[in-house]
């Protein structure tokens, strides 16, 4: 199953030379890009473990792969996102956010039903036989 | 700021002149030679460069082999003959070339380098060296990286890092290092890897008279001020003299010397409150603002020294 998070994730995996002109779109729109990485790829998962600090003072896109490299080193067997936060006032938030690294095998979900309080219903997403999972 | 993707056309005749200038190479060169006095072998250096870029390029159209050169560089020379100016220009002239894509210049000593702990040094190094992706890296006094004297010194991780960057990334950063000829020296001879990186080794010529007074020219110019026809024939003379002097670092000494002499001029037109000052006043400089610097009376040494 390949996790989907965010609209690219819906194409083939993007390349390097494609996550790269990602990257210098970021840097050209002054956002500052994160490197982020996780075992627990849960879509309720908001906080990922930040690799670094944010790169928000790069000209160039080659800093930047420059790292996702070496955090494709230390965890290549996780999952690992860039995304593009922007500081300026009235946006504040995270502009772009995308997946460049997916473990060899990726993660499982079960939307699970379950009846409570007679006959109403509450559905939950639920990891699927992970030894590891947390 | 984004990349224009490159077409991959084969074509067999190319126009040399047309294609020179389509890629601002002879507006950049004339440029170069009309801003910088002096400097013959970098400007060799500059336009031979730049010529590799244009061959390069069209070679790239032709269908033939192509490899990015390095260009790494190594400026070594006396105090003021321009390395550090020429640095921040030439990441200007890099860029209008093509050669690097984006053109900022970071420029850094050992302490933006170095860290002040174990583990502090990586990072450091790292976090400059993804600031300079794209443009040029400045290292000023490159020799300080390695203590010889110190064999626990954190500059020798730092310098591992970059030889590592420079070697695996070259079509991403260019590495300036610039120092005094000698220091440079034994650094590249105690750091073997660095000096074989570089392609480029360029040495600074001292300048001449002729040039440091045009030098002094342009920096009037810049200043709004002029010479006056004696005032340039002294100046002529306090070059020679000063030369000869100790500390003597070629253009920083004739800044130094400029701003000395604009001090006096002042000093000389606020002396007479009386009188009414025109414009050709206030930018002409007289030969006894120029006459009055202690060059003329043997130095800043003789007025120093204890009897």
């Amino acid at each position: 199953m390949k996790v989907t998070q965010g609209c690219f994730s819906f194409l083939p995996d993007l390349t390097d030379d494609q996550i790269s002109k990602q990257v210098q779109y970021c840097l050209a729109n002054g956002w500052a890009v994160n490197i982020e990485f996780t075992d627990d790829p849960h879509p309720r998962n908001t906080y990922w473990e930040m690799w670094g600090l944010p790169m928000f003072d790069l000209q160039d896109a080659a800093g930047v792969m420059m790292e996702l490299a070496e955090c494709r080193r230390v965890y290549g067997d996780r999952y690992i996102r860039l995304s593009g936060f922007d500081a300026s006032h009235g946006w504040e938030s995270v502009r772009i956010s995308f997946l460049v690294n997916r473990p060899p095998n990726e993660a499982e979900f079960d939307l699970v039903r379950q009846g409570v309080g007679g006959r109403s219903i509450r559905y939950s997403t639920v990891r699927k036989n992970v030894a590891h999972a947390p | 700021m984004l990349d224009v993707p490159i077409t991959n056309a084969t074509e067999t005749t190319f126009d040399l002149r047309k294609e020179a200038e389509s890629a601002g190479i002879v507006a950049t060169l004339q440029q170069l030679d009309q801003e910088l006095i002096g400097l013959r072998p970098v400007k060799d250096r500059v336009r031979q460069i730049a010529s590799l870029l244009l061959i390069e390029r069209i070679r790239q159209r032709a269908g033939l082999a192509t490899a990015p050169p390095t260009l790494h560089m190594s400026f070594t020379g006396n105090p003021g003959t321009g390395k550090t100016t020429v640095a921040m220009r030439m990441a200007k002239i890099l860029h209008g070339l093509g050669f690097v894509r984006r053109g900022q210049v970071i420029s850094v000593t050992r302490d933006d380098l170095v860290g002040q702990y174990i583990g502090h040094t990586a990072p450091k190094t790292k976090e400059i060296l993804k600031k300079a992706m794209g443009g040029v890296l400045f290292i000023d006094e490159a020799y300080y990286l390695h203590r010889p004297d110190n064999e626990r010194d954190y500059g020798q991780e730092a310098i591992e890092i970059l030889l590592q960057v420079m070697e695996n990334q070259r079509e991403d950063l260019v590495v300036i290092m610039a120092g005094y000829g000698e220091r440079m020296t034994s650094f590249f001879a105690s750091n073997p890897g660095f000096r074989s990186r570089i392609a480029h080794h360029i040495d600074f010529p001292d300048y001449s008279e002729d040039e440091l007074l045009v030098i002094s020219e342009l920096m009037l110019r810049e200043r709004g001020y002029r010479f006056s026809a004696a005032a340039r024939e002294a100046f002529e003379k306090y070059i020679a003299l000063r030369r000869t002097q100790p500390f003597f670092s070629n253009a920083r000494s004739i800044r130094n010397a400029v701003d000395r002499i604009r001090l006096r001029q002042a000093d000389r037109l606020v002396s007479d409150l009386d009188r009414m000052l025109d414009v050709a006043d206030l930018e002409t400089i007289d030969p006894a603002d120029v006459l009055a610097s202690r060059v003329f009376s043997g130095g800043a040494d003789a007025r120093s020294a204890k009897p």
